[in-house]
């Protein structure tokens, strides 16, 4: 078999396994084997979906919180990368600041939501920093491992060529450090997932989050399967686009 | 100026401390290399040779002694070296990676990737010219090292067995490649290698180092003409009375360094 072959095989296994399972569900609905007011079925989401889409009200909500995840992305990924650069350079930075961020990291995101809301307000803000905090410890901590394994020798040979410290930055630190800097940013993604969703339902008025709390509140079951689909089909674009970039960034990565 | 000192190396030396442990590198080390000399370095596995090239370039401080290099152009970069093991950036392209030297001085993308350009056609990697390492061999990517220094246009080469993990026609090419730069542009060059040959085709004179700590053994003065061929020098009597020579010298070095003699 060749590689093309096999990796349409992949391909189509990886759809396929899916919408098996959807038909189950269905027939396990259909046959009242599960009770559908609780747990609903795939046909009666679409047909909620649907009108949801229509009205403008899905895009809306689903746009609400693309903007709050990506600024709140942003709020934490390029302090994390210069911040983790640093320690990773420095010796002097990395024992002055990995202390604070090995006592902080533990603290659950979600805990100190509280004391976000306290500090922003209901607004944007105590959004995008919920996302923000999350996104940045894991981008921080993979940087500065990133840049940590990369082979001295790589060190020496700047340093050889008369590196300033800009260049130690942006022609070893910088690139060498990318793959761990993506391994974070992906992770990091998904923690934004999980804090958006979290903060959208403890305050806001708008967002993905809100919607699923809404449905809760008024039992509209079909309605949260909505919410829930959306956020799963959010999360695998955000995280094909960090593929996309990954690849276009990364040309002298090996890919198997 | 041509028989003037480029480096001078008093009373060097070299200890390395590491988990408690003291380990004495390079012990009393004492020579002079003249400008546009081609020094060459051969020793027993261990005996410091890296650790001398290391300071000469600046990444390794000495424990005391100095080590003096004369400058006589502050706009070209004192030093370049090709390092024993693999140090090609892999993030970067073959091409940006032999420019980089250039690019750190800022030289103008053009003239630079026209320089590299020429750099790595002379290393007979111009159909790699926007590979990326990972798609080179070990043996590519070494070349790949010695052009990026040579690019840079150092006042002193520090060649640190640069042809080490070539095959033995690659080998052949360069050092003769080599010769040929080395014969019209006279840098001064210090080149370690672990082979006797190699040392005698290239070098003005060896020094031959002893095993663990490494001290100076002998230095030998390479008489033989120049412009050299490599196919004919092999040829000559005066070759293996000093290829007989180094080996003898060098011979117990290695087998104290393998402790077969204390
Ligand atoms: N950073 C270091 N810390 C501690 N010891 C070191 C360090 N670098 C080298 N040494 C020791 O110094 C000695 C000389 O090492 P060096 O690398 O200079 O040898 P070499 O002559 O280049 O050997 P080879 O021919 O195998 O490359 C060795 O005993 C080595 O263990
Ligand atoms: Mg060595």
């Amino acid at each position: 078999m060749n590689e093309n072959t096999k990796s349409k095989i992949f391909r189509i296994l990886s759809i396929l396994s899916p919408l098996s399972i959807l038909l189950l569900w269905e027939l396990l609905a259909r046959l009242s084997v599960v009770d559908p007011r609780l747990v609903s079925c795939p046909s009666a989401i679409l047909k909620t979906f649907v009108p949801l889409m229509m009205s403008g009200q899905l895009f809306y909500d689903s746009w609400v919180s693309i903007q709050r995840v990506f600024w709140g992305f942003i709020a934490g990924s390029l302090p994390g990368i210069l911040l983790g650069m640093s320690m990773g350079l420095s010796p002097i930075v990395r024992s002055a600041v990995e202390p604070m961020i090995a006592a902080t990291y533990p603290i659950p995101k979600l805990a100190i939501m509280p004391l976000i809301l306290l500090l922003f307000g209901l607004g944007e803000t105590s959004k995008i920093f919920t996302v923000a905090i999350g996104v940045f410890y894991l981008v921080v901590i993979n940087t500065m491992a990133g840049v940590m394994g990369i082979d001295k020798i790589y060190l020496d040979v700047a340093k050889n060529f008369g590196a300033s410290r800009k260049d130690f930055y942006l022609t070893v630190a910088f690139p060498g450090a990318l793959p761990m800097i993506f391994a974070g940013l992906k992770l990091g993604m998904g923690m934004a997932l999980i804090l958006i969703v979290a903060a959208e339902m403890s305050a806001a008025k708008a967002g993905i989050g809100y919607m699923i709390w809404r449905s809760y509140d008024m039992f509209d079951i079909e309605q949260m399967f909505v919410a829930l689909i959306t956020l799963s089909i959010l999360g695998y674009i955000f995280s094909i686009i960090l593929d996309v970039v990954e690849r276009w960034v990364l040309p002298w990565k090996q890919y198997s | 100026m041509k028989h003037s000192d480029s480096i001078i190396i008093n009373n060097l030396n070299k200890t390395f401390y590491a988990n408690n442990a003291k380990v004495s590198a390079l012990q009393n080390i004492n020579i002079s290399i003249r400008e546009g000399e081609f020094f060459c370095i051969v020793g027993p596995s261990g005996c410091g040779k890296t650790t001398l090239l290391r300071i000469l370039a600046g990444l390794e401080t000495a424990t005391n002694g100095e080590v003096r290099i004369m400058s006589n152009d502050p706009n070209r970069p004192t030093n370049s070296m090709v390092f024993q093991e693999q140090s090609v950036f892999p993030w970067l392209t073959v091409l940006e990676n032999v420019a980089y030297g250039l690019k750190l001085r800022k030289i103008p993308p053009k003239i630079r990737n026209e320089i590299a350009s020429n750099f790595i056609h002379m290393i007979g990697l111009t159909k790699f010219k926007h590979a990326y390492p990972h798609q080179l061999s070990g043996g590519m990517k070494q070349r790949v090292s010695v052009a990026r220094a040579f690019a840079n246009d150092p006042e002193i080469l520090l060649m640190d067995e640069p042809f080490g993990a070539l095959d033995e026609q690659n080998r052949m090419i360069l050092q003769q490649e080599l010769l040929k730069i080395w014969e019209t542009n006279n840098k001064t060059t210090i080149f370690i290698t672990h082979s006797i040959d190699e040392a005698l085709c290239l070098g003005d004179r060896v020094m031959i180092m002893t095993a663990h700590p490494g001290r100076v053994k002998s230095v030998v003065s390479i008489d033989l003409s120049r412009p050299r061929q490599l196919s004919d020098i092999r040829m000559l009597p005066h070759y293996n009375e000093l290829f007989q020579a180094i080996w003898n010298s060098l011979r117990e070095e290695v087998r104290v360094s393998q402790g077969k003699i204390t």
